[in-house]
């Protein structure tokens, strides 16, 4: 499968208020493959996913997609080809897994349509996917972290995008969890070639999954390109004002970020 | 996992549900039909259905068909209506305390009726516009105050509750200079009551119901969809401020209309909800069922309060003794689990 | 620093002696100066001597339960870290008008002083309850929760006053005379009674002032400071219930006063409850007494009862402290 669908962010300007969060901000987003949006906190980064996720509309500057401005295009064709996993969604009380992952095809549904077998495959094979199949009559109330984690990233699969954004994925997860779900998200990226973009806190688990890393310093993409070129010692200085030391990790030859603290000053 | 698989369990779910709305049917047409026949002289079921085939029946004809049928399609429609505004504002707001009811909007239209009886001295069908007009301007005003660089529910929940606060005591205000003949007509209108029902008080409301409640059920996915958060709604392609905004005005011109031919019957728009909300299957719409409950507990209560305890209460003393443990209830449960709707 | 708010402290109480002074002299009755001069020398033998001679409890029960009313917020807001606590919305008045309806209606009720106690006791068990259900869960007291408590509860109180009501015509009027309250009935033998309770609450709460300034650091904090916090928040919880307990008790429901006051001092003074406390108190009672006059001046020859004119100017309040509170911290 070839996916061409281009996102860009054109010299975009974000701002709550008066608070100016992104200013005059280019990405282009690399089709099929994953982006980790990296940053200190409060640089903008999640506000930059909110952008590309047409949830924020530009006050200057805009993003397109495949060559036609975000904001124009009807919302639901937006949603048929993005999906986005925000921070903190909310499941309602007492939905079972199934009807809770099945929301996602709301876009591919029309005012009076009826539930489809489409539908209904696009379902299955999101749960399929995710490996939550056998939780599928449970209640969502009933599960773990991870697992409703599980649940609310086969619910963005079951929305059939090509382009995926993720909100910081791996907050309130432990280790173990965190790389399940990073995994399932490479896993998804090579068997299906989706676009997956996602906002990470934790420098090493970016540089280990994403092909490409966006650092985002104080509004501004500050350096952009492969984790092996990009997270070296200078840029963690320059972006988190953090002393360390960059080696090559054991395990995958990627940039693993030894911080330095006072102590440790050899 | 096979689509048929999942299939079968959704089936299963749907017509779970599709009997637990055919329930409810059953039970309010049971209430409703007992609630023709028993009154002062007692009818059989076999005059209250030649009535309402339109036959003329002596004695019968007047007592069903002008003063009970009135008054239960009054009762159905107005609860009908609390329980669909009352989930839409409980969805949209994500939390099952947020009805009309508690946020002001009912609030709004006491305060104006209360106005027209006690200092202008209306007539019911003044009364009923003026509170209508005062739900509606009520509505407008907490949306607009509360509108800050966006929406927020949170926010319009404590801004609802200082408007309602303000408007609690206009109410008083009037209420200690009534004479005490109209402190009792305005006690009652506050309470809730199908007194006096007749087909001139049903038509607007009818209307009403007719043009917006298959508006709102028309617009369900997307209420459904509003349930995860206000973002990821946005995601799945709902517009978020058109899709509130249509959905704010059918609830508050619903309340506003059933609030104007009832008065605002105690707790209906809030309990419906979250009872609705029990009984339902996973994943169902809320709501047809809500509207359902509603509407059994209006004309339920309407009958306890007529002939069940000594005295006659009006509904809204009866849904507000109901109401008033359950809310407790639901209050302690939803606090507890930190949980939405 | 300590004289600034000395000064402040000292221009309040310059400002309340003029306004008690501004209550016994205007009402419905016009009065001269002479008058005014020789009712309060203790003649009492003229027309307008005799009025002012009413008005002299009128006021100093108005100065009373506004100090009360104004303690009783800061330190609920104190004990719950929540903006928005005040004994208004958290059912404070419905819990005492409830009570005194059941003790009308059921117990035969009839004595002025009974009432006080009866809505003390029903005002504080619907403020403990509105508390304990508002802190449930996630987060804590939280703003949002509170109020929502609150509104709930009084909304629940309410529909329970009507059931009450609304068969018995003959308890209507003298429900009806209870709830009117304000502080226009007061007379000193009722100020008498409820005089002590709000004395021992006041004391109560300035004490724990020094325990609220570590409380407001948060619980685990404040433990860790020495504090024993579920001690000096139920201490402090107490005093506020008995202040607005009473004060709702005498003077009917009189919302937002608990809720502005402190907010405008904490602007003056800073948050250190023991500056803070005595400031609201005056601040308070200076409140109630003007929004008294201005009751009785706005629509003379009627009078306006205290607690309308508070709503009036307080609900407004509340929706501006609401908008400018974040988002995520409500």
């Amino acid at each position: 499968m070839t996916l061409t669908h281009q996102l860009v962010a054109d010299e975009i300007t974000l701002a709550y208020g008066d608070r100016l969060v992104v200013d005059e901000l280019a990405l282009e987003v690399a089709p099929g493959r994953i982006t980790a949006i990296v940053g200190a906190n409060g640089c903008g980064k999640s506000t930059l996913l909110r952008a590309l996720a047409r949830l924020l509309s530009p006050k200057s500057g805009q993003v397109v997609l495949d060559g036609v401005e975000l904001n124009s295009r009807p919302t639901k064709e937006v949603a048929r080809l993005i999906g986005l996993l925000p921070q903190s969604p909310i499941a309602p009380e007492g939905i079972v897994v199934a009807d809770l992952v099945g929301r996602g095809r709301h876009p591919h549904q029309g005012l009076f349509a009826r539930w489809s077998r489409a539908d209904d495959e696009a379902v299955a094979a999101a749960l399929d996917a995710t490996g939550i199949a056998d939780l599928a009559d449970r209640s969502v109330d009933e599960l773990s972290g991870g697992q409703r984690q599980r649940v609310w990233i086969a619910m963005a699969l079951a929305q059939q995008t090509d382009i995926l954004l993720l909100d910081e994925p791996t907050t309130f997860l432990d280790v173990a969890h965190q790389i399940e779900v990073l995994d399932l998200l490479a896993d998804l990226n090579r068997a299906r070639g989706t676009t997956i973009v996602m906002v990470l806190h934790d420098l090493n688990l970016a540089s280990r999954y994403a092909d490409e890393i966006v650092a985002v310093c104080r509004g501004r993409v500050h350096a952009l390109g492969e984790p092996g070129v990009v997270v070296t010692a200078e840029l963690v200085s320059e972006v988190f004002g953090l002393d360390s030391e960059v080696i090559a990790d054991p395990l995958t030859g990627k940039p693993l970020v030894l911080p330095r603290g006072r102590h440790h000053v050899s | 996992m096979t689509a048929t698989t999942l299939r079968a369990g959704r089936v299963h779910r749907r017509q779970r549900n599709a009997l637990l709305i055919a329930g409810l049917c059953v039970a309010l047409l049971g209430v409703v039909a007992v609630t023709l026949m028993v009154g002062n002289t007692f009818y059989s079921p076999d005059e209250v259905l030649r009535v309402l085939l339109g036959e003329q029946v002596p004695g019968a004809s007047f007592t069903v068909g002008e003063l009970r049928l009135p008054r239960v399609v009054l009762g159905m429609l107005a609860g009908l209506a609390f329980g669909m505004a009352g989930i839409t504002f409980q969805t949209m707001l994500r939390n099952p305390l947020a009805s009309p009811d508690i946020i002001g909007i009912s609030t709004g239209a006491s305060a104006a009726a209360v106005v027209g009886i006690v200092v202008l001295s209306l007539d019911e069908t003044a009364v009923s516009f003026l509170a209508l007009a005062g739900a509606l301007v009520t509505a407008t005003a907490i949306y607009g105050l509360s509108w800050r660089r966006g929406f927020a529910g949170a926010r319009l929940i404590l801004i609802g509750i200082g408007v309602a606060a303000m408007l609690h005591s206009v109410v008083s205000y009037v209420l200690t200079r009534a004479a005490a003949w109209d402190i009792q007509a305005a006690l009652q209108w506050l309470a809730g009551s199908l007194n006096g029902a007749s087909w001139e008080r049903v038509a607007p409301l009818a209307l009403a119901t007719l043009v917006l409640a298959p508006l709102l059920v028309s617009r369900r996915r997307d209420l459904d969809a509003l349930r995860l958060g206000d973002d990821a709604a946005a995601a799945l392609g709902v517009r978020l401020r058109p899709t509130r905004l249509l959905l704010i005005l059918a609830a508050v011109a619903l309340i506003a209309f059933a609030t104007a031919a009832a008065g605002p019957i105690a707790f209906v728009a809030f309990m419906a909800g979250p009872i609705a909300a029990r009984i339902t299957a996973s994943g169902a719409s809320l709501l047809v069922p809500a509207a359902l409950v509603g509407a059994l507990l209006v004309v339920a209560g309407d009958l306890v309060g007529q002939f069940a305890l000594g005295t006659r209460y009006p509904v809204g003393v009866v849904t507000g003794l109901i109401g008033a443990p359950y809310l407790v209830y639901l209050l302690v449960r939803s606090n507890r689990s930190g949980a939405s709707l | 620093m300590s004289t600034a708010r000395l000064a402040w402290v000292g221009a309040g109480a310059g400002c309340l002696v003029l306004l008690a002074l501004a209550s016994v002299a205007f009402g419905n009755r016009e009065i001269s100066l002479h008058e005014l001069i020789a009712a309060l020398a203790g003649d009492a033998n003229g027309v307008g001597q005799a009025a002012v001679a009413a008005r002299v409890p009128r006021t100093v029960l108005a100065l009373l339960v506004g100090a009360a009313l104004a303690l009783s917020g800061a330190t609920m807001q104190a004990v719950t870290r929540n903006p928005l606590a005040d004994p208004g919305i958290l059912g404070v008045s419905s819990g005492a008008a409830l009570a005194v309806v059941i003790g009308i209606a059921f117990f035969g009720l009839s004595d002025p002083y009974g009432y006080i106690g009866v809505a003390t006791l029903g005002a504080a068990v619907a403020a403990v309850f509105v508390y304990a259900v508002g802190s449930l869960g996630r987060g804590g007291a939280t703003p949002l929760k509170l109020a929502l408590a609150g509104a709930a509860t009084s909304a629940a109180l309410s529909s329970l006053v009507s059931a009450v009501l609304l068969p018995r015509v003959d308890i209507l009027t003298t429900f009806q005379f209870w709830q009117i309250g304000g502080v226009g009935g007061a007379e000193w033998d009722r100020i008498g009674v409820v005089a002590p309770f709000l004395l021992a609450g006041a004391v109560i709460v300035v004490l724990s002032g020094r325990g609220l300034n570590t409380l407001a650091l948060g619980d685990d904090l404040a433990a860790g400071l020495g504090t024993q916090v579920r001690r000096t928040r139920l201490i402090a919880a107490l005093g506020a219930v008995l202040l607005c307990g009473a004060a709702t008790a005498v003077a009917g429901p009189i919302g937002f006063v608990g809720l502005v006051i402190p907010h405008l001092c904490r602007l003056v003074v800073g948050s250190d409850q023991r500056w803070l406390l005595p400031f609201t108190a005056i601040a308070g009672a200076g409140l109630l007494v003007a929004a008294d006059v201005l009751g009785r001046v706005v629509a003379r020859p009627e009078e306006i009862e205290v607690g309308i004119v508070t709503a009036l100017i307080g609900a407004p309040f509340f929706i501006w402290i609401v908008r400018r509170q974040k988002v995520r911290a409500l």
